[in-house]
């Protein structure tokens, strides 16, 4: 382990040097540099700064794994978090850009010609972008103690001080070209362990195709891992378990919420012409679907590697003294456990909770053979007609990126690779929140709500001051994570679709609508988004309670469709919009004259 | 602005038509091929795929980036038509 200790630190190293180099040489002097880079980014700059602001931990390191246990109903996240792009590229980025302002509340403020609509939209941006932070910086406390054998605390904090020089020194600027130096480094981490499996295991080097090509006796790799499934008692892996009414509410929950989100739109304001907003989101897409393309064959390729190094050839599992290098150090960050409830000695995988949800271990005590004791036991029974044995191992899917390579036996600098592949992931998406963060407080917030005689100067100090503030924040929840990261980021996506994205088509798209309706349109999205949310997930609410089965995560569709409802009934009861709100309208809607409009 | 009000009208128009076609297509790959259908498409066979299994977890992205590559070209000739290109 020691080569690979100093290749994980070289790598990861290197990539932090070129990050703080790219932040020294972007400093921003004023606002607008610091708030949408001058307005001057160009598309294809600025598609590989969205792509990788936008791919967060959750997709670099959580999407395969999830995919790989769940299968198909996967598909629910690879289509949502792409589909949102075409509504993005469509309905909102290029009218946006022709309004031409720096934030997504100032367009609702102005639209909407309402303080009240300006606050609200504050609010959500703030809730919806911390809750998405505090995720990013877990992903780099988990890479850093697993990778660099330091604390979790201590890979938050040095992971803080990195995004704090470069989101506050550089601000927009600043992150926009650290964000492309990211993504290169964070899609050849995903790309080339994702080449080395698909060759591996199909002799296909693209994973994109190889997801199709055969294995072992002329069977494609997919229909063996659904014979391996069906033999371990897990359904079959390309089979769907959500109702198809609950997958259509998910994926449009996960469209809208991504044409919504805040920390994404802003991204098209820094783009100089109302055609680069159009091209950028184009380049923003392909730079993602390289990623998101590859994501199925690696989780195909993750899962059945596990199941046949777990559960051996003979496929009756392998003796714990046996097992590889990586099940051990995974074990040791806390992430695989281990019950041997049949006394055999041996690790089996079957369909199954090995533990009453995540392995409680006994701190540091070890069981004879020299696996961790877990606390939390099921009953380890099975029902003998479906599986050869009950499931004794629990692993976390967030691992299975991270452990690829090492499952696989790839050599030692394509884990490192990996790791700070990870790390860009978590900190440029982290870097792009918080700016959002600190430029609704700073620009929203101080300049346009509480006192607009601030200077630039004392405004790009308040923001400055903001990201900081942000910054600890995050490190805070990084540091104690709530229980909830996974219902948090849920709620992120309802919220921006049920508030965000219903405010902002219609402001563009009806010249009718008017203040009272856009309002009231998102108290009823969003308050009842989270009522949902808030009820079944942490009041208890059960499965047959939901609203036509549709699962919390979903709820944002119908927050959404309710948004849109009350809007238009309310605003048919109410004055029309005054004169000059409709010729902004009008105007957003001709491309030309954008190059003028985006200087205050 | 030299734009009329005419024109802007029908540059509107035409827009709103173009966004529509393209979304018409969008909403048939995704929610269509990929969770609608998918059970039907699974019965027929894809280089080693089930075709609903495809569309759901790579082809409907394939699509949504042509979607978008055609969009921006065919907003970049209406521009130039109604004059309001920058």
């Amino acid at each position: 382990m020691e080569t690979q200790d100093i290749l994980n630190f070289a790598f990861i190293g290197a990539s932090f040097a070129l990050y703080i180099g790219i932040a020294i040489w972007a400093k921003a002097g004023s606002t607008k540099e610091f708030y949408v880079a001058g307005g001057g980014v160009p598309p294809i700059a600025n598609g590989m700064a969205t792509a990788a602001d936008w791919m967060s931990a959750a997709s670099f390191i959580s999407l395969a794994g999830i995919i790989s246990f769940i299968g198909r109903d996967g598909a629910a996240y690879l289509m949502g978090w792409t589909g949102g792009y075409v509504m993005l590229a469509m309905l909102l980025a290029p009218y946006l850009r022709k309004f031409g302002k720096f934030t997504v509340p100032d367009f609702v403020g102005d639209r909407y010609y309402s303080s009240t609509a300006r606050v609200i939209a504050v609010i959500c941006t703030i809730i919806i972008s911390f809750t998405y932070v505090a995720g990013q910086m877990r992903g780099v406390g988990i890479v850093f103690s697993r990778f660099l054998h330091v604390d979790i605390n201590t890979g938050v904090m040095i992971g803080m001080a990195i995004v704090f020089v470069y989101a506050v020194l550089g601000g927009m600027k600043g992150i926009t070209y650290t964000q492309v130096a990211q993504y290169c480094v964070l899609i050849l981490a995903f790309t080339v362990p994702a080449l080395f499996l698909s060759f591996q295991i199909t002799g296909h080097v693209l994973p994109q195709t190889g997801l199709g090509a055969d294995v072992e006796g002329g069977r494609s790799i997919l229909a063996t891992i659904d014979q391996l499934s069906l033999e371990l008692g897990f359904q079959e892996y390309t089979a769907g378990s959500k109702t198809t009414l609950d997958m259509f509410f998910l994926t449009a929950a996960l469209m809208c919420g991504t044409a919504g989100l805040p920390h994404v739109i802003v991204r098209f304001f820094t783009v100089p012409r109302v055609k680069d907003a159009r091209v950028s989101a184009g380049w923003a897409l392909m730079f993602i679907a390289i990623l998101y393309t590859a994501v199925p064959g690696v989780a195909a390729f993750g899962k059945y590697n596990l199941i046949k190094t777990v559960n051996g050839p003979d496929k009756s599992g392998v003796a714990y003294t046996e097992m590889p290098e990586w099940f051990k150090n995974w074990e040791n960050a806390g992430l695989i456990g281990w019950h041997d409830y049949n006394g055999d000695g041996k690790v089996q995988y079957a369909a199954g909770n090995a533990f009453a949800g995540k392995p409680a271990f006994d701190g540091e005590n070890r069981t004879e053979l020299g696996s961790r004791v877990v606390t939390n036991l099921t009953e380890g029974t099975f029902d003998a007609s479906k599986q050869p044995f009950a499931n004794e191992v629990y692993v976390d899917r967030d691992i299975m990126v991270l452990a690829n390579p090492e499952i696989a036996k790839l050599p030692g600098w394509v884990v490192a690779l990996v790791a700070a592949g990870a790390v860009a992931a978590a900190l440029s998406t982290a870097a792009g929140l918080l700016l959002v963060i600190s430029t609704a407080v700073s620009h929203d917030l101080m300049k346009k709500t509480i006192n607009p005689n601030i200077t630039d100067k004392q405004e790009l100090l308040y923001a400055r001051l903001a990201a900081v503030v942000a910054i600890c924040v995050a490190g805070y929840f990084g540091i104690n994570p709530p229980g909830f990261v996974a219902i948090v980021v849920a709620l992120a996506f309802g919220l921006a679709a049920s508030s965000f994205f219903p405010a902002i088509i219609m402001g563009i798209f009806s010249k009718r609508m008017n203040k009272e309706g856009a309002i009231a349109g998102m108290v009823v999205g969003i308050g009842s988004t989270m009522a949902y949310i808030i009820y079944f997930k942490f009041m208890g609410g059960t499965k047959d309670e939901m609203f036509m089965g549709i699962s919390p995560e979903g709820f944002g569709t119908v927050g959404m469709i309710l948004n849109f409802i009350v809007a238009f009934v309310v605003s048919s009861m109410t004055a029309p919009p005054p004169a000059e709100i409709q010729e902004i309208v009008e105007d957003i809607r001709i491309p030309r004259g954008a190059g003028d409009a985006h200087a205050h | 602005m030299s734009i009329t009000q005419e024109n802007a009208t029908a540059y509107w128009k035409e827009n709103l038509r173009i966004i529509l076609s393209y979304l018409a297509i969008w909403f048939v790959v995704s929610y269509g091929c990929g969770i609608l259908f998918i059970d039907e498409l699974n019965a027929i066979p894809f280089f080693g795929f089930k075709l609903g299994f495809w569309f759901a977890q790579q082809g409907s992205i394939f699509v949504f980036c042509g979607l978008i590559v055609a969009y921006v070209i065919s907003m970049n000739k209406l521009d130039e038509k109604y004059d309001v290109h920058e």
